[in-house]
């Protein structure tokens, strides 16, 4: 008759509050595993957003040009920094960008926006530009035309096909003036993007603001965000002054703070669900303590080594955890696995907002391993310190007051 | 050459600033193969005394050589080792460990012992019959009677072949039927195995049994008669 025998049938002497231990321990891990995956889920549904929406993964830049976003700050795009880039595997697509603002005019009206000269097939390979197109047609390769905001379009009454008039100032004070045909409106979910934005074939930018051959940004993407590091890591070392590498995080700092708000409420909710897991298994540790203490004076008075009875205690406090893990896991995993293909659709004013800011109206859900063994490391932890209960207690057994019951 | 010897035993418990002498120099010795009893009225000191004789108790002063080793002066590790592989113990609640069998129980102190499995098996088995429960060897102590517990816990007392067996009050729990089987089983393994009991008792039939009947009073030795 081993420890571990011994320890899982005690396990089983008080049927009813084994299984209510188990039960607050497998509610404790299914919540917080599904919790998590949500989280985790909707965060990255939100970083996959405003990567493919605009910012990319990475973006390259002029060292100088994210603190003072002028065409001075620009860079000349060569052969060289492509092969550079191309050679890191993790990259997956890259789109050459220049930006700049301008004074957009119509016959009567006039707004300023900010004019971004893009390669059309690559931009809307990687941030698909093209959706939004609600009139008139996307620019297609060595397009003159231009395309604008839906919000910028009706405020400027400027309909498809219409001359518009683009005032600037260009590479280092060079003027800017140019007519462009209003090829398509974008109709953004996004107000801000809507009523401030204009896009042009790259090479007609270039040349509009007298930058041949110069960008803002090369815009880069990598597979997905476990892959951000590592190519982040292996652009340092091949890319230097006067270049500059942001990540999105870099770039989106509002969005990092308010995931990282988010986290810190779930945080908090996690653990309040871990207290009580750590009471419920602390209340039967402790009850059990008190029923058995006759039968410990007993092991010890025959011969049990106050060291093996404590292993046995030690295992049965183990084994209630590893029990309560296993049955949350079993029923979270394939509860998990089902939300992950088929994420919840919202509707109503949560869907609006989420489409008004850009973000797809989804709940999603991570199938990432760290949502699963976090909660066993934990759940292990707050097992395995309040199985030191049981032995300190064994420790200071009076055997003869045991007896006595 | 005696089995135990006692030497001026004392043992003063300091309760609510009042000293209590629960044992109060007591000098005994017991042979191999007795069959004694301890009596006295309750609060006499003998279920302390025999605590100490098992060393589940420490003296306030005295010694308690078992086999020629001093018990109380070992440290309690060590203490429990010697209790495993030296004395028996049947106690008045029975207090078998209810999750295993008559079997496993029976086996558990040689388990603790490291005895080899077959041989075990061959004592636990040995050990049963004697008692009388050779039919019963896997059921648990909650399908048994008082009397057939009590008699697992004589068989897991004599498991571990110890020098001597303490029985605090062994028939206490026990209707008359069931205290007079015990009682033979015992005088039976006391007499075809020469093992020594000693026990501590109000029981006038168990007293009757005995070869040897000590008397406690105040914690003093009033009387030590031999049949």
């Amino acid at each position: 008759m081993n420890n571990v025998k011994i320890a899982w049938r005690n396990l089983w002497r008080n049927k009813k509050r084994t299984f209510i231990t188990v039960a607050s321990i497998f509610f404790g891990v299914f919540l917080s595993t599904f919790m998590t995956s949500m989280q985790q889920g909707s965060y990255s549904g939100m970083i996959d957003n405003i990567v493919k929406f605009y910012s990319g993964y990475i973006q390259i830049q002029n060292e100088d040009y994210w603190e003072n976003k002028t065409i001075n700050n620009s860079f000349q795009l060569t052969d060289s920094l492509i092969s550079t880039i191309k050679s890191v595997t993790e990259i997956t697509q890259i789109t050459p960008r220049l930006e700049s603002f301008a004074l957009i005019s119509t016959e009567n009206l006039s707004q300023g926006a900010v004019v971004v000269g893009i390669e059309p097939e690559n931009e809307n390979n990687l941030t698909g530009l093209s959706k939004w197109v609600k009139e008139g047609n996307y620019l297609s390769s060595n397009d003159d035309g231009i395309l604008m905001g839906k919000l910028l379009a009706k405020y400027l009454k400027a309909n498809i096909n219409d001359t518009i008039v683009l005032l600037s100032q260009g590479y280092h004070g060079s003027g800017a003036a140019g007519k462009f045909v209003l090829r398509g409106i974008l109709d953004f979910p996004s107000p801000e993007l809507s009523k401030g934005f204009v896009y042009m074939e790259l090479k007609n930018c270039q040349q509009f603001y007298s930058a041949e051959g110069f960008l803002t940004s090369l815009v880069l993407m990598v597979k997905d965000q476990s892959h951000l590091p590592k190519a982040k890591r292996k652009l340092s070392k091949i890319i230097n002054s006067p270049y500059r590498i942001m990540t999105w995080d870099e770039m989106s700092p509002e969005m990092v703070n308010m995931i990282e708000s988010d986290k810190a409420g779930g945080v908090i909710m996690k653990i309040i669900l871990y207290m009580i897991i750590s009471f419920g298994i602390f209340g039967t540790i402790l009850m059990m303590l008190n029923e058995r203490k006759r039968e410990f004076g007993v092991m010890i008075a025959i011969g049990m080594q106050k060291t093996k009875l404590g292993k046995i205690l030690f295992y049965e406090t183990l084994m209630i955890g590893l029990l309560g893990v296993v049955l949350g896991f079993l029923v979270s995993i394939p509860t998990i696995a089902y939300y992950f293909a088929h994420p919840i659709v919202l509707t109503g004013d949560a869907a609006k907002t989420m489409i008004d800011i850009g973000v797809e109206p989804l709940m999603k859900f991570s199938w990432k391993a760290m949502v699963f063994y976090n909660q066993v490391i934990i759940v292990f932890v707050i097992t395995f310190l309040i199985a030191f209960l049981p032995l300190t207690n064994i420790n200071k057994l009076n055997v003869v007051k045991a007896l006595k019951g | 050459m005696s089995v135990i010897e006692i030497k001026n035993l004392h043992k003063i418990y300091n309760e609510s600033e009042v000293k209590v002498h629960a044992v109060n120099g007591i000098n005994l010795s017991f042979e191999q193969g007795e069959f004694a009893a301890i009596v006295g009225p309750s609060g006499s000191g003998k279920t302390t005394l025999l605590n100490m004789i098992g060393g589940l108790d420490s003296p306030t002063e005295g010694q308690i050589i078992v086999g020629g080793t001093e018990i109380n002066k070992l440290k309690a590790g060590k203490l429990i080792d010697f209790r495993m592989r030296n004395i028996g113990f049947v106690f008045q609640a029975y207090n078998l460990i209810p999750v295993l069998t008559a079997k496993e129980n029976v086996e558990f102190i040689m388990h603790l012992q490291g005895v080899s499995k077959q041989d075990r098996e061959k004592r636990t088995k040995e050990l049963l019959i004697a008692v009388g429960l050779g039919d019963r060897i896997n059921s648990r102590p909650s399908k048994l009677s008082g009397g057939q517990q009590q008699r697992v816990a004589v068989a897991r007392a004599l498991a571990s072949k110890p020098k001597f067996v303490l029985a605090d009050e062994p028939t206490a729990n026990l209707d008359s039927k069931s205290t007079e089987n015990l009682l033979d089983i015992m005088e039976k393994l006391n007499k075809e195995e020469n093992i020594t009991f000693i026990f501590s008792t109000h029981d006038a039939r168990v007293v009757k049994k005995a070869h040897r009947v000590i008397t406690v009073e105040d914690g003093k030795v009033i009387s030590d008669e031999r049949k």
